[in-house]
């Protein structure tokens, strides 16, 4: 992953609350079996409105997105991350963010910026003729007019981001620790490893016409 | 004396990790406390997994990255696959057997890409041709490889039906996927609790559903943000396990991460015997442990929300938010209604997108479709809820009516049960298991501007298909909207009905 220091551009300023996953993916678009190229399908219904956003000459191809309440609702899908960093979205700025929705944005290198409804409101504003500036290093979302909203971020996933580091690499340097745990589950709730595997024979016949 | 006695059996409580619990907990911490790994200075925590459940559309990206990094899965046993969003509903076998393709590409290419993940990596995989295959989400439970006190994860929002059994189950993203299927662990912070308590006994009419309905109503679609709900008082209690799974299949409806039923003879009875539950001293030991998990009498949950089942009535949704619901008695609200602007507006929308005038009674809108399935509603007790409406009747003329059951075992055992002929005879359309219409990936859609009468749980725009308008339901309410060709008060249909 790309390490992410700081984000710096224009801005969408949009505002829209409740905007779930269906809106920023359609369902149409997840059939794909990698990771790319989804830019193509981000917003797709907003975009068939004439005027919007998305293709505002203003705004076209910035990194921050700045919306409303509880962005990123609805399905886990991780294809909405996938679909805003492939339309090159590197922050979002939001009051509030679906618990999965951040979770995917993290391991994406997008920043979910957690800031208070008023802010967010003078950012709409700001946004619409000047950039405005994510920094990790100062946890500050910052316009051209010298506003400053300090921001806060978990310490460990602000740290993956910075150092573009990789979960899983670091969760497997854990083994020990794992296996350790195993070992007590083992005895403790041998039921767990036990289970019996799936053969097909569940049911008598097996198969279906 | 209460507080004392609390105590006590609060500190006897050993959970599975050989850990005593020294204070009065929440089931959700109980669950929690025994499946932490590794516990780091700001709180987050590496956390076991039991059961990692995977289906087509948000797995081939995972193993995409496993392969490119050369890892292995780590427990391939603890994992379980099964296709169900993209088959189409239709028979996969022709009457020689012989197997039928599937004509979109892109879904023939992620069905195929997960049969062959699972057979590279040694993943237990349900074909689309057996008898056990169904929605992800109805066929860990049935199988019993859903359990109480464990931690279950699926790259599906809806993972959160699995609490239903006290598992401690929700959705992941595609990258965790990843990180379960190499680690077996997650990377968690604790979430904040809340109780929902729904005290009473459900009138006349009411069902889960309606239940959970109700619910995402008053704490609203972002309520439980943050939060794992767990579901208690009486009502709960009295709802059979496939009840129990409606309402905590909606608990992410109502922006919670998970949803929790403290796990009880019912939910044994249910398990019992299931084909990959333990079995004799295994079984005898996990029921004893799963028996210690119920919330401590002293425990104190962050939030609590309190229903009572005499306030609840056969309930629907009118926009496209699952916390735009009312009672089926009830009118399309005005937007100045409410108090809260941006509500307001997005109030105007939704009537817009939906084609509905304040005003409007509930029953005077006619559907164009019904829809009965997915896994909210797709069980065997689902479908006899409908069948009991459906059952001498015939659904209305311009009406296009179809029932997908959860899985092949929910479908062979309506069929035993003649569901099926009570469901055909009426006019209704009896399909092949899998997500159908639930969403716009399979080729069961609603079409533009058309209305659906849906026992899902997305009401969102599009959901169903672009343009489609999608009003949610009971499977009960569903038959009743299919027999009358709008939507209307089962309750009108039951008992006194034209049989
Ligand atoms: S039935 Fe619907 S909600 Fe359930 S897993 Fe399938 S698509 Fe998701």
């Amino acid at each position: 992953m790309q390490p992410v220091t700081r984000v710096e551009g224009r801005a969408y300023p949009w505002g829209a609350k409740n905007i779930d996953t269906d809106v920023i993916i359609p369902a149409h678009w997840l059939k794909t079996i990698t990771r790319s190229g989804l830019g193509r399908g981000a917003f797709e219904t907003v975009r068939k409105q004439p005027g919007n956003i998305f293709d505002d000459p203003r705004y076209v191809g910035a990194p921050i997105l700045i919306a409303g309440d509880n962005f990123g609702c609805g399905s886990s899908r991780e294809h909405a991350a996938w679909a805003l960093a492939d339309m090159g979205i590197r922050a979002v700025i939001a009051p509030s963010f679906s618990d999965i929705f951040s979770g995917n944005a993290f391991k994406n290198g997008i920043v979910p910026v957690v800031l208070p409804q008023a802010a967010i409101d003078r950012l709409l504003v700001a946004a619409q003729d000047g950039e405005v500036t994510v920094d990790l290093e100062t946890m500050t979302a910052t316009t051209a007019y010298q506003d400053r909203f300090p921001f806060h971020l978990d310490a460990f996933r602000r740290q993956c981001l910075m150092e573009g580091l990789d979960e899983v690499g670091l969760t497997l340097a854990r083994d020990t620790a794992i296996s350790k745990f195993e070992g007590a589950m083992a005895r403790h709730r041998p039921w767990i490893e036990g289970r019996s595997r799936y053969a097909g024979v569940a049911v008598e016949g097996g198969r279906r016409t | 004396m209460k507080g004392r006695l609390a105590l006590a059996s609060a500190q006897l409580s050993v959970n599975a990790a050989g850990i005593m619990a020294t204070r009065a907990q929440t089931l959700y911490e109980k669950i929690w406390d025994a499946h932490v790994v590794e516990r780091r200075d700001d709180g987050t925590c590496l956390v076991y997994i039991d059961r990692h459940l995977v289906h087509e559309v948000t797995s081939p990206q995972a193993f995409e990255g496993l392969r490119a990094s050369g890892r292995p899965v780590r427990r391939p046993e603890l994992t379980l696959a099964v296709p169900d969003h993209n088959l189409p509903t239709t028979p996969r076998v022709d009457a020689a057997g012989q197997l039928l393709p599937i004509a979109d590409p892109e879904s023939a290419q992620q069905l195929d890409a997960l049969r062959r993940n699972t057979a590279e990596f040694g993943i237990d995989y349900i074909d689309a041709t057996a008898a056990e295959q169904g929605i992800v989400h109805v066929v860990g439970p049935e199988l019993g490889f859903t359990l109480p006190g464990t931690t279950l994860v699926c790259g599906d929002s809806h993972t959160s039906a699995h609490g239903a059994l006290g598992a401690l189950a929700f959705g992941i993203g595609t990258s965790e996927v990843e990180h379960v299927l190499a680690t077996q662990t997650l990377l968690l912070s604790p979430s904040k609790t809340m109780e929902v308590r729904v005290d009473g006994t459900l009138g006349f009419g009411v069902s889960a559903k309606d239940v959970i309905l109700a619910i995402i109503g008053k704490i609203g679609a972002a309520g439980g943000t943050g939060h794992v709900i767990e579901y208690t008082g009486e009502v709960i209690r009295a709802l059979s396990v496939e009840g129990r799974l409606t309402i905590a299949n909606m608990s992410i409806e109502g922006g919670a991460r998970a949803g929790l039923i403290a796990p009880d003879e019912t939910t044994f009875a249910y398990l019992k015997g299931r084909p990959m539950a333990p079995q004799g001293e295994d079984w005898e030991r996990a029921v004893a442990w799963w028996r210690t998990l119920a919330t401590d009498p002293g425990a104190t949950y962050d939030q609590v929300v309190t229903l009572h089942a005499s306030d609840i009535a056969p309930a629907l949704t009118w926009g496209t938010s699952p916390e735009d619901v009312v009672p089926i008695t009830g009118a399309v609200p005005a937007p100045d209604s409410f108090a809260d602007p941006a509500k307001r507006e997005a109030a105007q929308k939704s009537l817009d997108y939906m084609g509905l005038a304040p005003g409007t009674r509930m029953q005077d809108v006619a559907i164009q479709h019904v829809f009965i399935g997915s896994c909210t509603n797709s069980r065997i007790e689902d479908l006899r809820a409908a069948a009991a409406v459906a059952d001498g009747r015939r659904v209305a003329d311009g009406v296009r009516a179809m029932v997908v059951p959860g899985s092949g075992l929910v479908k062979r055992q309506a069929e035993a049960e003649g569901l099926d002929r009570v469901f055909t005879a009426a006019g209704f359309e009896w399909r092949e298991p899998g997500c159908s219409m639930c969403l716009a990936m399979n080729p069961d859609k609603v079409p533009p501007g058309e209305r659906c009468a849906s026992t899902s749980n997305r009401n969102f725009v599009g959901r169903q298909g672009p343009g489609a308008r999608t009003h949610l339901v009971s499977p009960a309410m569903a038959a009743a909207a299919a027999v009358t060709g709008r939507l209307s008060d089962v309750r009108d249909l039951m008992g006194g009905g034209t049989r």
